[in-house]
């Protein structure tokens, strides 16, 4: 059994489902992303682990025990919210103390944990500070402090990164996540920010309208999203629609073009219509030949982005948008220039669901 | 964890019957003027009596009057402040607060004082005098209510850019205070003037120690020697404080959504 | 004061935006100019004026004769009543306004409630003054609804117990009526600033209710239910006209002494009364002060 076993997790208000049937393992120590746009129900979901929400069915269990009926301080899990949610009439050390106050530890207990704590966040000299008295960044690492004073036995974090500017964002994941690696706290992450949670999970669950997309590790998602949802929302992938030549030899049509992917396409016949995906840094402009598929078009687009130079490629109907690496020897296609896309067979996805 | 509401219930059942009550016995003891029987006969008395249409019609004119002083002044101040002096910002507040701590009382025994016949500026010589002495009383009365609210309708707009793009374009101080900042602002001063409105009507302290014939004096004197003209009176003057406060809502609410789109 | 002079100093002042080296304070300030002294003439002056006339003797010498003659038993039970029925009305109307104005927020009712209460508040605080006191007459005067029911239902003659309309207790039921919603239009949008992550981020790390609101809630809602308070107590210690329209001259507050004072020279001394209008400044004044003292030592948490 996991150490977090969710079953049939469900949550209506009134006629309108916002989380249908969802499951989930999470192994002890695991570091795990709930990725989705907002009313996804990735907050929803969190909200009921952390016993905010009641729940309309199924079943949420810690370290086996059930306690999705408990009040929230009952279940022993330690929360980050988006705006900080500092007490604002109390210093940093009392903030980061109140969870051991309530639960009546000693006044040098408290002294000691505190002052561990504001190692820990690299704050050591701030615990007299008020909170408004913090920067942003300061502040949600006070709040990170709080939350596993009480040494919690899974620390949940709602879009903590995402009221703090874009610098502080990115190294405030990466001290959150070497912290939750030193600690070996199991942790659930909710985000909208599909970088932060490629970069930060261990595993990423990624949601659409209450349900379950795809569960895997960053790399999975990523080079393989199973659906068009994943696949669009996970990084800036080019999505075709094809048509199914032969499902056993991998063949397909896009735009009148025949293209081989590697075969067999599994549940589909000849003629089904598919979305294949085809990620930009994965094509390459060139001649056509050797073992790799390719597609040929016009120039459409050139637009120079520093170290990646993204060039739009017509092929009939549809445009693909290639990625390549600023090279100052090689000169850049103009567009209405004739190219050809170049890829790996197994660079070209076909994405469950219709076309 | 769904939230006991029995509490809450409670509390709000007895607010309305704490606000309904005296109303409802109010409306009733209006309408026990014929004897053995429920009748308007108070109301019939009271709107036929001149000296009530007569009172009325002075605190109506002087309401207005006293909206106008007022918006004249608050506006050009709250939007000067925000435009050009933003450090004034908390002397003009506390001033503006003032007469929420001075009682009024207190204030109009300063105008007597200040303004009698033996004074530098003897406005309570002449009964024109004494009306616009009244009436600048009744914009200090309104102060807090009516700076409040223009000033909150002037942060919700962009002062500053307003008055930029205008005299990009050519537009003088005053084409741009009321072609520009005026109309934007619309609601939130209509919402003042209401509250205005509401205070000065039935206002009893300034009027009566200025000796003006006005609304709420002529309440106090009906109060003093009839027994059921004033319920009826008390019902009248409750639904002109409704229209006002109506009126605000309605206001408020089409600023709410003009910002929404 | 008329729109001609307000034309000639906004005009003056228009300058500085197209020349923005110029010095631009001592035109800026002429637009503020209109305002400052109109506040001079009709309200500080005034008060002013009072205030010096309270040390003097009629022949305009300076004395203290004024100040001490405010210790007459009769103006201090004036001054004393006043205190306690402004600080009843004010506490009570700020308890139970509170109350009501949490049940409308935080209290899980429907949707509706809210704006209602709202709309309810804004005209109950502004029905004040006569009509006011006509309304309590009617409700729990001798002959008032009220009364009458309580009397033929439940066989309790009001009036009997010792209750009157025209008394401390009396005014002060009065006076909630427009304290109580005034509480709760002050208190709302302080009440609304408690932000739901506060009470979550308490509840999840154990506290309870009570432990929210005694090391959260309220000390973070202390400044504004203290001036919400104070103001409310400002409001009723001021207040003349419901007191003389309920009670006529019958009731011994400070406000009616005053304005017997000032019609009809009650204390025969004008300078007495400037002194009595005085202590009123003095106790509207010193509980203000007294806030602003209170409110820089609860929010030294906050900007």
């Amino acid at each position: 059994m996991s150490f977090i076993d969710i079953r049939g997790l469900k949550k209506s208000f009134g006629a309108t489902t916002v989380v249908h049937d969802f499951d989930l393992s999470v192994e002890r120590g695991e570091f795990i992303s709930f990725l989705g746009p907002s009313g996804c129900g990735k907050t929803t979901i969190l909200r009921m682990i952390a016993g905010f929400e009641s729940v309309t069915a199924g079943s949420i269990a810690i370290a086996g025990k059930e306690i999705s009926r408990l009040p929230p301080a009952g279940r022993d899990v330690g929360m980050v919210f988006q705006a900080y949610a500092l007490f604002p009439n109390m210093t940093v050390a009392q903030n980061i103390a109140f969870g051991l106050r309530v639960a009546k530890k000693s006044a040098a207990e408290i002294r000691t944990r505190v002052a561990e704590m504001l190692d820990l966040i690299k704050l050591p000299a701030l615990g007299d500070r008020y909170p408004y008295q913090l920067s942003g960044g300061q502040q949600q690492r006070v709040a990170l402090a709080r939350a596993i004073a009480v040494k919690p036995q899974v620390l949940l974090l709602d879009e903590p990164l995402s009221a703090l500017d874009a610098k502080i964002r990115v190294s405030l994941r990466e001290e959150i996540r070497s912290l939750q690696k030193e600690l070996g706290i199991t942790t659930i992450f909710v985000t909208h920010d599909q970088e932060e949670a490629l970069s930060m999970s261990d595993r990423i669950v990624v949601l659409a309208d209450g349900r379950t997309e795809q569960i895997g590790s960053p790399f999975e998602v990523y080079n393989w999203p199973r659906t068009r949802f994943v696949a669009s929302f996970v990084g800036t992938l080019n999505l075709l629609a094809a048509e199914v030549i032969d499902a056993d030899a991998g063949t397909l049509r896009i735009d009148g073009l025949s293209v081989a992917t590697v075969g067999p396409i599994r549940g589909r016949v000849a003629g089904d219509r598919v979305t294949v995906a085809l990620r930009p840094e994965a094509v390459t402009l060139g001649p056509a030949g050797g073992d790799r598929a390719d597609l040929p078009g016009t120039v459409e687009e050139v637009s120079f982005l520093g170290a990646v130079v993204r060039i739009r490629v017509r092929l009939g109907e549809q445009t693909v948008s290639i990625d390549g690496f600023n090279q100052p020897k090689v000169a850049l296609p103009a567009k209405g220039d004739d190219a050809v896309l170049r890829f790996a067979r197994e660079d070209l996805l076909v994405l469950e669901g219709d076309g | 964890m769904k939230k006991p509401t029995f509490g809450p219930w409670l509390a709000v059942i007895l607010g309305a019957a704490y606000f309904l009550i005296p109303l409802i016995a109010t409306v009733e003891f209006s309408m026990r003027m014929k004897r053995g029987e429920y009748s308007f006969e108070a109301y019939r008395v009271v709107l036929g009596d001149p000296r009530f249409q007569e009172s009325l019609a002075y605190s109506v004119v002087l309401a207005l009057v006293t909206i106008v002083i007022g918006v004249l002044l608050v506006v050009p101040t709250a939007y000067w402040v925000q435009l050009r002096l933003p450090k004034l910002r908390p002397v003009v507040e506390f001033v503006t607060l003032l007469p929420l701590v001075i009682p009024a009382i207190v204030i109009v025994f300063g105008y007597l004082r200040m303004y009698n016949s033996q004074s530098w500026l003897p406005l309570t010589d002449s009964r024109r005098g004494t009306d616009l002495l009244l009436a600048f009383g009744y914009v200090t009365l309104a102060l807090p209510y009516l700076y409040r609210s223009i000033d909150t309708g002037l942060r919700a707009i962009d002062v500053r850019t307003l008055t930029e793009a205008a005299e990009s374009l050519g537009a003088g101080p005053m084409t741009i205070l009321f072609r520009v900042i005026f109309p934007n602002i619309r609601s939130a001063i209509l919402s003042g003037a209401f509250l205005t409105f509401a205070i000065v009507i039935g206002e009893f302290t300034f009027a009566a120690l200025l000796d003006r014939p006005a609304f709420g004096p002529y309440l106090q004197l009906v109060g003093a020697n009839r027994a059921y003209e004033p319920a009826a009176l008390a019902i009248i003057a409750f639904v002109v404080t409704w229209a006002c406060m109506g009126l605000i809502q309605v206001f408020g609410a089409a600023r709410g959504a003009a910002s929404k789109t | 004061m008329t729109p001609g002079e307000r034309r000639l100093s906004l005009d003056t002042s228009a300058a500085p935006p197209s020349r923005p080296s110029l010095p631009a304070l001592p035109w800026a300030w002429i637009g503020v100019t209109p305002f400052f002294v109109f506040a001079a003439l009709f309200l500080v002056l005034p008060t002013a004026l009072l205030v010096v006339g309270a040390f003097q003797t009629a022949d305009g010498e300076f004395t203290l004769a004024n100040l001490r003659d405010l210790t007459h038993p009769s103006i201090v039970a004036a001054y004393w009543i006043s205190i306690q029925i402004s600080a009843a009305s004010a506490i009570g109307g700020a308890v139970i306004g509170a109350f009501l104005a949490y049940a409308a927020v935080g209290g899980g009712l429907p949707a509706w409630i809210r704006p209602t209460l709202m709309t309810f508040s804004g005209v109950a605080s502004n029905f004040a003054g006569v009509p006011l006191a006509f309304a309590f007459l009617a409700t729990l005067g001798r002959t008032g609804l009220v009364t009458w029911a309580l009397a033929n239902w439940f066989g309790v003659n009001l009036y009997a117990t010792g209750f009157n309309l025209l008394s401390f207790f009396g005014l002060t039921l009065t006076y909630l009526y427009f304290q109580i919603p005034l509480m709760v239009l002050i208190l709302t949008p302080a009440l609304d600033g408690l932000r739901k992550e506060w009470r979550e981020a308490s509840q999840i790390l154990g506290a309870s209710t009570f432990q929210y609101w005694r090391w959260i809630g309220l000390p973070v809602l202390w400044p504004s239910l203290l001036g919400a308070t104070l103001l409310l107590f400002a409001n009723a210690f001021g207040a003349v006209a419901t007191a003389y329209a309920l009670t006529g001259s019958s009731l011994n507050i400070v406000t009616i002494l005053l304005y017997a004072q000032i019609r009809g020279d009650v204390l025969h001394n004008q300078n007495l009364g400037y002194a009595l209008a005085l202590g009123m400044i003095l106790i509207t004044g010193f509980s203000n002060v007294a806030y602003i003292w209170l409110r820089g030592r609860a929010e030294r948490w906050s900007r």
